[in-house]
């Protein structure tokens, strides 16, 4: 038992931080919101130059193993700039893929997710009509969906790989709250579907993924939110004190670091847990993604109210903070419905 | 980054588990299972004794003190397991947690000898002696007198507050030893047998009808001149090194003692149909996650040996539990309902949620107030302007 960083992880921790806090500006990402919501060139960069984009994939197919640990690392380091990118996709349908999909479906797709050649997305669905390996349905809301080159779509107990470019796809984006992670909604018609060859182990694999992502990028974005108010609130002078003199303002920061401690236990005991294939994986999980999101949406509203006017104007960058935060929070599940889990593995099932 | 125990680790459990399960269905089955601090005084003070002989006692101390140079890992897992057992709290804690680590740390050889082989025995059961009617969060307030005469310290003064002194042998207390002087300076760190007729013990009663803690009244006490920790005026540095200590291994003890309280909630509401209330659901759920979370949050203060760091993790430690547990009693009350509020029997005493309920008032006053935390948390952990004094 150590629950700290080993020498490794913390190099990743530094390498992935500053990689993001010099290349996921404020401009760069205001003008990736302008336009269709993620940043190109840095995802690029991030798969290419950086070359962590593997994390957790399987070497064979050009991943560079490791685990969760390192993956909320990454994500953790992604979620304290915003940056717009679509690091959810290579959380959820890539790891659908490497932990469910068939021999050739690896081969073709994980190397070019890996290397930021494609760009992958991935939704559960509600109703959807199969017939004869042919999908007919319509997936709302699908995030980064329009600008996804495949899809992995699912319901309980079945798993679907979908191309983009396949005859009967449609895909319209949304002007979405959050535009650093906009919305698609996708309709098929009587499109060829390759079925996942392991469901099951798709499913796990991606709700794992992505629980951990998002519960990282809320991490990060938590923290990240925390220092830039506590940065303001020395330096801005209301009744000839800094404003991080009155004990109701620190008293609120306060708060806010005790979420923060607990929300990175939370990460990284998630993370921990599935490496490690605890039987407390699954409770990690669900406590993860509620916790954290909530967490972040705490502080990001405190953000904007611990900064004033300037907190509430879309040049200052707390609403970016604020709105990935709302968007995090129902994403995979609501906080409601992860701690309902919990209940139901301590409980047993609601009457 | 690891949280699995290795075999050797869980060999070392498994005896832990075995041995305190003899004990509490063997000799000591009489208080498995208490709860508060202060039942059957007499008869933990002999189970004090009974982990000190079988070298239980204070297993990560040293072993020529009486330890085992226990591992992290394994002072975990014995914490743990102390509490899964059902084995009451220790009515030694303050001489175990803080008097034994403070004069490891502080004291002289001569000290260390004179002490540790007492606590670690669970001879000398130790209280602690900081707050005063006039010093409660700012304990740099003391007023408590120490002055040196022939060779001993002389001691007046008034603490209150001081948990179980009227079962402890020994008190450390915090004094005013410089005339004149203000806040931290002028203060000394002194250990007086409490055996004397300098020093008088009355019992304070709590909301809950228990009086875990008392009046200590000083009129010309008594202890050697090399009673003293540390220097003439290093009190303050004692006490806060000391108070460091507050926040090791025995927090995850403490933690299982806190799975123990939610079992029994969950064992409520499963009881009485409350399990079926969707909201009811949450909050256990949210207690559930809250435990763990506290948990491996211990464990992150505790494998994070880069003390030059300021640590986020053992910052909020002490708020966070606190107001977890002030929660867990509401809860428990909520899933009680009006059953909660009638007592067992004839006295004004309570089950172990009742109990819950009124004591862990207390938890987020005791050791730094909730309001001292955040304060705390903002200037040391975050770098904010310190909180202006009205005095000095
Ligand atoms: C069950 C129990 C056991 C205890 N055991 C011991 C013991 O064994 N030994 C011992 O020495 N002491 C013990 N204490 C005392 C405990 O440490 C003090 O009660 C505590 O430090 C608070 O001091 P006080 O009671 O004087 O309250 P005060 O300091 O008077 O506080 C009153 C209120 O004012 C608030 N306040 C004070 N200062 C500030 C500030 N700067 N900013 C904002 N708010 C502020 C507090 O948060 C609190 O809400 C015990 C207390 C309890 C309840």
């Amino acid at each position: 038992m150590e629950f700290a960083f080993t020498d490794e992880q913390m190099m990743i921790a530094d390498t992935a931080f500053a990689f993001f806090r010099e290349n996921a500006t404020s401009d760069r990402t205001r003008k990736a919101m302008a336009a269709e919501g993620i940043d190109r060139e840095l995802w690029s960069a991030f798969c290419t130059e950086l070359g962590l984009s593997g994390v957790g994939l399987p070497e064979e197919h050009g991943g560079s193993g490791l685990g969760m640990v390192e993956f909320a690392i990454i994500a953790e380091a992604a979620g304290a700039r915003v940056a717009p990118l679509p690091m959810l996709g290579l959380a959820t349908a890539a790891r659908a893929i490497a932990a469910g999909g068939s021999e050739a479906q690896k081969a073709e797709w994980l190397p070019k997710l890996i290397s930021g050649e494609a760009i992958a997305s991935c939704e559960r669905v509600a109703q959807l009509a199969e017939q004869g390996g042919r999908l007919t349905g319509t997936i709302t809301p699908v995030p980064h969906g329009a600008l996804a080159d495949v899809f992995v779509f699912f319901s309980p107990g079945k798993a679907w790989l979908v191309r983009a470019d396949a005859p009967g796809v449609t895909v319209a984006a949304h002007v979405t709250m959050d535009q650093t992670r906009p919305f698609a909604t996708v309709t098929l018609e009587d499109v060829l579907a390759e079925p996942l060859a392991d469901p099951q182990a798709a499913i796990a694999a991606l709700h794992a993924g992505g629980w951990i992502c998002l519960a990282a990028e809320a991490l990060g974005g938590a923290q990240e939110a925390l220092d830039r108010t506590v940065a303001y609130a020395r330096e801005r002078v209301q009744f000839g004190r800094p404003i991080g003199s009155f004990q109701a303002y620190k008293h609120r920061l306060a708060d806010m670091l005790v979420e923060i401690e607990q929300a990175r236990s939370a990460v990284y005991w998630a993370a921990c847990a599935v490496d490690e294939q605890s039987d407390e994986a699954a409770l990690a999980l669900h406590a993860a993604k509620s916790f954290c999101a909530d967490t972040f949406f705490m502080v990001a509203g405190n953000m904007i109210q611990l900064h004033g006017g300037i907190g509430f104007t879309w040049e200052h960058d707390a609403h970016l903070f604020f709105k990935r935060a709302r968007s995090i929070q129902t994403m995979l599940g609501n906080g409601s419905f992860h701690r309902e889990q919990v209940a139901t593995m301590v409980l047993g099932e609601a009457a | 980054m690891k949280l699995g125990f290795s075999p050797q680790e869980e060999a070392f459990r498994a005896e832990c588990a075995d041995w305190l399960q003899a004990q509490m269905t063997g000799e000591f089955r009489d208080i498995r299972g208490i709860t508060t601090l202060t039942a059957k005084a007499e008869r933990r003070k002999e189970w004090e004794q009974h982990l000190g002989e079988h070298g239980w006692s204070c297993i990560g101390w040293p072993k020529a003190w009486g330890g085992r140079d226990a591992t992290l890992a394994e002072q975990v897992i014995f914490a743990e397991e102390y509490a899964r057992a059902g084995v009451p709290g220790r009515v030694n804690h303050i001489g175990i947690e803080l008097a034994g680590p403070t004069i490891l740390a502080f004291g002289t050889e001569e000290q260390k000898r004179r002490f540790l082989p007492g606590i670690a025995a669970g001879s000398t059961i130790f209280c602690q002696g900081f707050s005063e009617p006039g010093a409660g969060s700012d304990l740099a307030s003391v007023r408590t007198k120490g002055r040196l005469e022939g060779g001993e310290w002389v001691v007046n003064g008034q603490k209150i507050w001081t948990s179980l002194a009227h079962i402890s042998d020994w008190i450390f207390v915090v004094t005013r030893t410089e005339d004149g002087s203000k806040g931290p300076k002028g203060l000394t760190f002194l250990m007086m047998p409490l055996d004397q007729p300098g020093i008088e013990v009355r019992g304070i009663t709590q909301i809950n009808g228990d009086a875990e803690f008392n009046e200590t009244f000083f009129t010309d006490a008594r202890c050697p001149a090399d009673s003293m920790i540390g220097g003439v005026g290093d009190g303050w540095k004692i006490a806060m090194g000391l108070l460091a200590f507050e926040r090791g291994v025995s927090t995850l003890g403490q933690q299982m003692a806190f799975r123990n309280e939610l079992d029994e909630i969950i064992a409520a509401a499963r009881a009485n149909g409350a399990a079926g209330d969707p909201l009811i659901r949450q909050r256990i759920a949210r207690a559930e996650i809250g435990l763990r979370l506290m948990r491996y949050g211990a464990l992150r203060m505790l494998s994070n040996t880069d003390h030059s760091k300021i640590d986020g993790a053992a910052l909020t430690y002490k708020i966070q539990w606190a107001t977890w547990r002030r929660s867990l009693g509401e809860l428990a009350m909520d899933v009680l309902g009006q059953a909660g509020e009638i007592a067992e029997g004839e006295a004004y005493e309570w089950g172990t949620l009742p109990n819950l309920f009124l004591y862990s008032r207390a938890d987020t006053i005791y050791g730094g107030t909730n309001q001292i935390q955040r304060n705390l948390i903002a200037e040391r952990g975050l770098a904010l302007p310190r909180e202006p004094r009205g005095d000095l």
